[in-house]
């Protein structure tokens, strides 16, 4: 096994996905020559050529336009959203046609898009360039939505986004594409790209997360253990379907959940996952769960980003609530 | 090619006579009285599904029907100049040209009565579901006719938009598409004056065709009543896309004779002088002139009975439509149910089991 970069890993698994099925085309603005802004798609053009790695031009619903029509036609497209805040031109050909053409059709037309979104911020750039948009998509039946967190996840779901039949937003933490890991570059251990992974066990209280909050999480778990608290900490993986039976069978050992999320909490993923963990086990829950999000603003300038993304102190301040300790500092229940 | 800002292309008249024209009659060379009577018989078979169309929501059978009183010679030269491997992406008023494509009578309504989300296998009938939101299928035609020239194939694929469309930034963006891949696609506009109530006038300050040479696109304006015109345009178009040339911008200048829907009101909008003008420029009327120059005299009853059979067929096949069941709810969201859809399907079905309804 090789170490990667979550970047790199990504770019192994299209180039994986490019030699498995010569119906695979990548499609997006600067992905050929470039390699694209964050590199991920690097020499692709180059081994695979210019009409299977495409240039496009500067149009979001073009690119996811045309994208169904290539579909429609037998291919599967993996289209690049060069960052996040780029997504919403194209929402209408996301929500509208790509979401919906399976349901309307009564299956006769598929789908199988894969939407590469570099999402989340704490890279200190400028605005449109660090937003989560994963709950407008979430909510949108007929898509999956998935992000990965670490590099043999991203090398494992992209190649699965790809091959699902399903059209596949599929988010990348940028401020972890720089980050290594050993890579297996076989499928074979790979879990369903649905599943969540318990990614450290506990017992004390439930952490659900995704994306670029995993090793926040992780973080979190190692400072608790200092003080003697167990934490469990959940990758969710996919946003839509959630695997909720990971999520339960966790909250009814701790009794205790805290969710976070870098984007907005109003109407977020926390939301689902708050009621949808209370419904099923209400009377396990020792406290109420909590959230860590983003601040219900636009996302703000970087110099003021530390203090809009959840990080360590804010995780532990949870923890802290949801195990009723006195050195909770705030008593949020936002 | 003429200039898209001249006088539409046209090869019948009012009259029901032949304007001859050295360039584009090379195109409809092989159609003789005989087949200008079918095209003639396609037009008077549509307008009469429209009829019915508009008589089935009146009757309160179907929820909402889209009419295309006008467009019948825009549609049905356009479309039967396709071949079956070609592949149409319309908006919601091209009835006409579903029926070219072999849509029957049973799949045309489901998505009207409210049965289905659509009606028919797209890849039955080389014809995409109808797009509701404005332009959005421009960018699936451009994307399929990428395909096809990927493929090797000489396929066409063929985008049905009105001038409504030509202000949605989808539009402008496929033609950048098509323009830059060379994609073998057909942008037909439909122009018929009216965008709901908003007039063609207040989004154009020249004609729609104008706008493909821009892009890089070669276009041409056609009288968009005139079947004949509309053949060779479109033989024209077709041509270019299957030699591998890429897109062309037909501009189809018709009328809308009806409303937007069954739901809309023309009078509050619609001048009725303009619109006496354009029942003098009928589709219909000026090919049976023609037929009858000709010797053809009992086109019209002839036609007539088809069409009236047609229409019965449609009528029973609507009514005919059985309600879905209610569980099929939640069938075909995703290739394979997750594990979401089925939980929630699986309690409603025992929500309609407590009441003791069928599901």
């Amino acid at each position: 096994m090789a170490q990667k970069t979550l970047g790199a890993a990504i770019g192994l698994g299209l180039d994986g996905a490019l030699a498995a099925d010569d119906r695979v085309l990548l499609m997006g603005e600067d992905i050929g020559r470039l390699g694209g802004v964050f590199r991920v798609t690097d020499g692709l053009q180059k081994k695979w050529g210019a009409d299977r790695v495409i240039d496009t031009p500067l149009a979001e619903a073009g690119i996811l336009g045309t994208a169904v029509g290539l579909a429609y036609r037998g291919y599967r497209p993996v289209v690049e959203i060069q960052f996040d805040g780029f997504i919403y031109p194209a929402f209408d050909q996301i929500v509208a046609q790509v979401a919906k053409l399976h349901y309307r059709t009564r299956g006769a037309v598929r789908m199988p898009i894969t939407i590469r979104v570099p999402f989340g911020g704490g890279i200190g750039a400028v605005e449109h360039h660090s937003e989560s948009p994963e709950a407008y998509f979430a909510h949108t039946a007929g898509l999956r939505v998935v992000a990965c967190s670490h590099p043999q996840d991203a090398y494992w779901m992209i190649r699965q986004a790809i091959a699902c039949d399903d059209p596949v937003l599929f988010f990348e933490p940028k401020r972890r594409y720089w980050v290594t890991g050993e890579v297996d570059a076989s499928l074979d251990a790979a879990p369903p790209l649905e599943a969540a992974r318990v990614v450290v066990e506990g017992t004390d209280a439930t952490i659900v997360t995704y994306g670029p909050l995993v090793a926040t999480a992780l973080d979190a778990a190692l400072a608790a253990a200092d003080e003697g608290i167990s934490l469990e900490v959940i990758d969710l993986r996919s946003l839509s379907p959630v695997d909720f039976d990971t999520v339960e069978a966790s909250v009814r050992k701790t009794g205790r959940l805290v969710i976070t999320h870098e984007a907005q909490q109003f109407g977020g993923l926390g939301a689902e996952l708050a009621t949808s963990i209370t419904e099923r086990c209400f009377t396990h829950l020792l406290a109420a769960p909590a959230r860590v999000t983003g601040h219900d603003i636009p996302y703000p300038p970087s110099r003021l980003e530390e203090h809009f993304l959840p990080d360590l102190d804010r995780v532990l301040d949870a923890v802290d609530r949801v195990l009723g300790r006195a050195n909770s500092l705030t008593g949020w229940t936002l | 090619m003429q200039s898209p800002a001249e006088t539409p292309l046209r090869l019948l008249g009012p009259d029901g006579r032949r304007i001859p024209n050295d360039d584009f009659d090379p195109w409809v060379s092989d159609i003789t009285a005989e087949r200008l009577a079918e095209l003639y018989e396609d037009m008077v078979v549509v307008r009469r599904i429209d009829s019915e169309g508009i008589a089935l929501q009146r009757q309160g059978q179907v929820g909402l029907w889209p009419p295309l009183r006008g467009q019948e010679a825009a549609q049905i030269g356009s479309a039967r100049a396709l071949r079956s491997d070609d592949f149409v992406f319309t908006s919601y008023r091209e009835n006409a040209v579903a029926y070219c494509r072999g849509v029957g009578v049973e799949e045309m309504m489901p998505m009207w009565r409210g049965t289905a989300a659509s009606g028919w296998d797209p890849y039955e009938f080389g014809m995409a579901p109808p797009a509701v939101i404005i332009g959005a299928q421009t960018l699936h035609a451009t994307g399929y006719a990428m395909g096809c020239a990927k493929d090797g194939a000489d396929s066409v694929a063929v985008a049905y938009f009105g001038d409504g469309a030509t202000s949605q930034g989808d539009v402008s963006e496929a033609m950048v598409f098509a323009a830059a891949f060379r994609a073998p696609v057909i942008f037909l506009c439909q122009n018929n004056h009216w965008a709901i109530s908003e007039p063609v006038s207040l989004v154009a300050r020249r004609p729609l065709a104008d706008r493909a040479p821009g892009f890089g696109i070669p276009s041409i304006r056609v009288d968009g009543n005139d079947v004949l015109a509309m053949m060779a345009a479109t033989r024209w178009a077709l041509d270019r896309a299957r030699r591998g040339d890429g897109p062309s911008y037909i501009e189809a200048v018709t009328y809308r004779m009806g409303p937007h829907t069954t739901s809309d009101d023309p009078s509050r909008y619609a001048d009725p002088a303009e619109h006496d003008e354009w029942l003098q420029l009928d589709p219909i009327a000026r090919v049976e002139r023609n037929l009858e120059l000709n010797g053809l005299h009992s086109v019209h009853e002839v036609a007539s009975r088809t069409a009236d059979a047609v229409a019965a067929d449609l009528r029973r096949a609507c009514l005919e439509l059985p309600d879905p069941r209610p569980l099929e709810l939640f069938d075909h969201v995703f290739t394979e149910p997750t594990s979401r859809v089925l939980r929630q399907r699986s309690q409603y079905a025992a929500y309609l089991d407590m009441l003791g309804e069928e599901r």
